[in-house]
């Protein structure tokens, strides 16, 4: 299936999802509000996409955009899930029973930014060590141990 | 086995079945000739001392000898990045080995950092931070000729240390990380003042 | 699978359990294949429960990548998963092109899948050979990289360098096939498929082997897919998933090349479909170099800073462990604004808490080394 039936196919069968579903880069993304998060991995897990492939987030200054990649091994098809979330108060629902891969990547975005997920079973730090303050990959992190690069160009 | 010529007085002719050498050139030979290697491998240059330990290149034949076990080891290899988070176990292992004891840092992670020197949070900038390191091995990762040539400048310099004067090459470091450092220079200068009767001692 | 009687745990007066133990197979540990810390607790020997704890190899690449330029990621994908460099850069290669709009010539393309199929049949021999180590068998460890060495050899022909490569590049490759270099190419292909050969009968066909290795870490269809597996790990459990046939990229729908399967998902199987990926990689990389016409090694018009349009792109490759994606958010200057790596064993890695319940702790490190973890791709 390709992108353009992929998203015929999500118009028929959630028709209210139609207006937020937009092709870039050549795949299909679904952007849609917190409140409305939950509910469309609901639908997205019922329509078929039952890899979950990553869950990220990207700092955009002033909230959170929560990515979700999902592919479906029936409709051979990816995409992607996303929501921005306010920066200073980070939550979004967890995804884990939905699907269980979300543990360790739900994980990884506390760790690495802050998100914390509700319903998380075991919501630790993942890659640093317990006692790390702050969280790494937001762009107003800061440290006196990072030694800047220099531009060469 | 080989004959080795003491540092000083004269060489003398001995029948056959017989050599003559010193306590030090006898235990440098012996020490230096028969490495026991811990490696600390984390990262891609442990895939190189792997490579190193096979068929290939076969660091064997130089009789050092890969032992995972601290206790029973004399270098340790420091082989890939050391995290914030790893330093602990590392250092822990190197107060484990007992002494004689020296360390090899094979790569630029392991020598400064090296590729991730700039803008990371988490990568200590050399391993000689945490442990006082002997031979250093630039390469990202080095080849396995180097690690090899490691080992054979390790031989050489375990040569100039003298087991009966005291004398140690390890590298002089003002460490302010741990306080097991403190402990370790202690036991250092009173090793060096207290030097017939240490040597028996560790005879008996 | 060993029988064990199940008993209640043995408490003292304020009811502390004093049966069981909790031990820290720690970071450093022979056999953890790499920075793992594996907290099992044990009843007798038998393993209860796992809980893998990871980030000892956590560099912050995806901070570090926020201040380098397009290119010069390229050495730090290198370290990712470092037992294949070749597909760790081609995957980063291949989001770069997508985000920037860049047509790799198909001389590259056909370059990128011959050293990607090379560097897959390198990187399974370092699995075979670490699971065969494992169990004790070490002959089988320098076997596999006998075979390994002769493919390094290849690229240090090629490009120079021995683990870390560098040699695919947004837009292309790097350098152009040498002199002889097919037929090299074509003599080391016949000694993998000798020495893969003698490795399967030696130790897969060993009685030891099969009793150590056969019903041990069984993993279901439905729980590889939910937990997000893929690679050889999921495809052992019969989940016909491969990203070079379902969602084929590059030349790859060119190749004739079949994908192994397992049925029963134990370590057996995994080990198995190892050993036939090295076969049909072989065949790939014979097709490709019969296939192969001289052309541009590089995009011609490619500027040497990138900047490519503000967005953000996703894609993938089958490595040898699973499907290793990476996403790069731009915002139009020369340093992208976000860089992750989907890694493949970081979402393996997690079925080990639901694997090692129920077998002894002798079979852990099996269990973990089936999985294939390379640490430098889980921790980043």
């Amino acid at each position: 299936m390709n992108v353009t039936e992929l998203r015929e196919h999500i118009c028929e069968t959630y028709p209210d999802l139609c207006p937020l579903f937009s092709l870039e880069f050549g795949d299909g993304v679904l952007t849609v509000d917190p409140e409305r998060l939950r509910q469309a991995a609901v639908d997205l897990h019922n329509f078929g996409f039952d890899l979950l492939g990553m869950v990220t987030a990207v700092d955009r200054g002033d909230a959170f955009e929560l990515v979700y990649r999902l592919r479906s091994r029936v409709l051979s098809v990816g995409m992607f899930l996303k929501c921005r979330i306010p920066r200073d108060e980070p939550k979004a629902p967890s995804m884990v029973d939905l699907w269980p891969a979300a543990d360790w990547h739900e994980r990884e975005v506390y760790d690495l930014f802050g998100v914390v997920f509700e319903g998380h079973p075991n919501l630790r730090r993942m890659f640093l060590p317990e006692d790390w303050k702050g969280h790494p990959l937001r762009k107003d992190y800061v440290d006196d141990n990072i030694i800047r690069r220099p531009d060469y160009f | 086995m080989a004959f080795v010529s003491p540092p000083e007085g004269p060489r003398e002719n001995v029948s056959a079945g017989i050599a003559l050498t010193s306590v030090d050139a006898l235990l440098n030979w012996g020490r230096g000739h028969s490495l026991w290697i811990m490696p600390m491998g984390t990262a891609c240059c442990a895939i190189e001392f792997m490579a190193t330990a096979m068929s290939k290149f076969d660091f064997d034949r130089h009789g050092t000898v890969p032992f995972i076990d601290p206790r029973h080891s004399d270098v340790m290899v420091v082989a890939g990045t050391i995290t914030r988070k790893m330093a602990p176990a590392v250092v822990r292992l190197y107060e484990q080995m007992p002494e004689p004891k020296w360390v090899v840092a094979m790569g630029n992670c392991a020598v400064s950092g090296g590729i991730f020197y700039y803008d990371s949070y988490s990568v200590i900038r050399g391993v000689d931070e945490l442990i006082p390191v002997d031979i250093y091995i630039a390469g990202c990762p080095p080849r396995p000729e180097a690690l090899e040539d490691a080992f054979l400048q390790l031989r050489n310099k375990i040569k100039t240390e003298s087991f009966v004067k005291g004398v140690r090459h390890t590298a002089d470091h003002e460490l302010p990380l741990l306080g097991h450092r403190k402990a370790a220079a202690h036991h250092d200068d009173a090793a060096k003042t207290a030097e017939p009767e240490s040597a028996e001692e560790a005879c008996s | 699978m060993v029988e064990v009687e199940s008993r209640t745990p043995v408490t003292d007066e304020s009811g502390r359990c004093v049966d069981e133990l909790l031990i820290n197979v720690g970071p450093s540990h022979p056999s953890t294949h790499g920075v793992c810390r594996l907290i099992a607790r044990l009843d007798g020997e038998v393993v209860t429960e796992v809980e893998p704890v990871i980030g000892y190899l956590h560099r912050g690449l995806e901070k570090i990548a926020e201040n380098r330029t397009y290119l010069q990621i390229v050495p730090l994908t290198d370290r990712l998963d470092y037992v294949g460099s070749m597909y760790a850069n081609w995957a980063y290669c291949r989001a770069v092109e997508r985000l920037a709009g860049i047509r790799v010539p198909e001389h590259a393309e056909y370059l990128r899948v011959i050293t990607c199929e090379l560097q897959r049949i390198a990187s399974h021999m370092m699995s075979l050979g670490s699971t065969g180590a494992d169990t004790g068998a070490g002959t089988v460890f320098i076997y596999a990289f006998d075979v390994r060495d002769r493919i390094v050899d290849l690229f240090e022909d090629l490009c120079g360098a021995r683990l870390t490569y560098s040699y695919v590049r947004p837009g292309g490759v790097s350098r152009d096939l040498p002199e002889g270099w097919a037929d090299k190419c074509r003599e080391a292909l016949a000694y993998t498929r000798t020495y893969v050969d003698k490795m399967d009968k030696l130790f897969f066909g060993n009685s030891i082997a099969r009793g150590r290795l056969k019903g041990i870490g069984v993993l279901d269809p439905e729980l590889a897919v939910a937990w997000g597996a893929t690679g050889p790990t999921a495809r052992a459990s019969g989940v016909d998933w491969d990203l070079r046939r379902d969602d084929p990229y590059s030349v790859y729908p060119r190749f004739d090349f079949d994908i192994p399967l397992g049925s029963n998902g134990d370590i057996y199987d995994r080990g198995r479909v190892r050993i036939f990926e090295c076969y049909e990689s072989c065949r790939i990389v014979e097709q490709a170099l019969e296939q192969l016409e001289p052309g541009p090694i590089r995009a011609e018009g490619l500027p040497r800073l990138l900047r490519p349009r503000p967005g953000d792109a996703y894609d993938h490759i089958e490595s040898a462990r699973g499907s290793l994606g990476v996403y790069l958010v731009s915002d139009g200057s020369p340093k992208p604004w976000r860089f992750k790596v989907r890694s493949p064993t970081f979402s393996n890695l997690s079925l080990v808490r639901v694997l090692g319940v129920g077998h002894t702790i002798a079979d852990l490190p099996l269990i973990l080394g089936s999985l294939d973890p390379v640490f430098g791709e889980v921790d980043r």
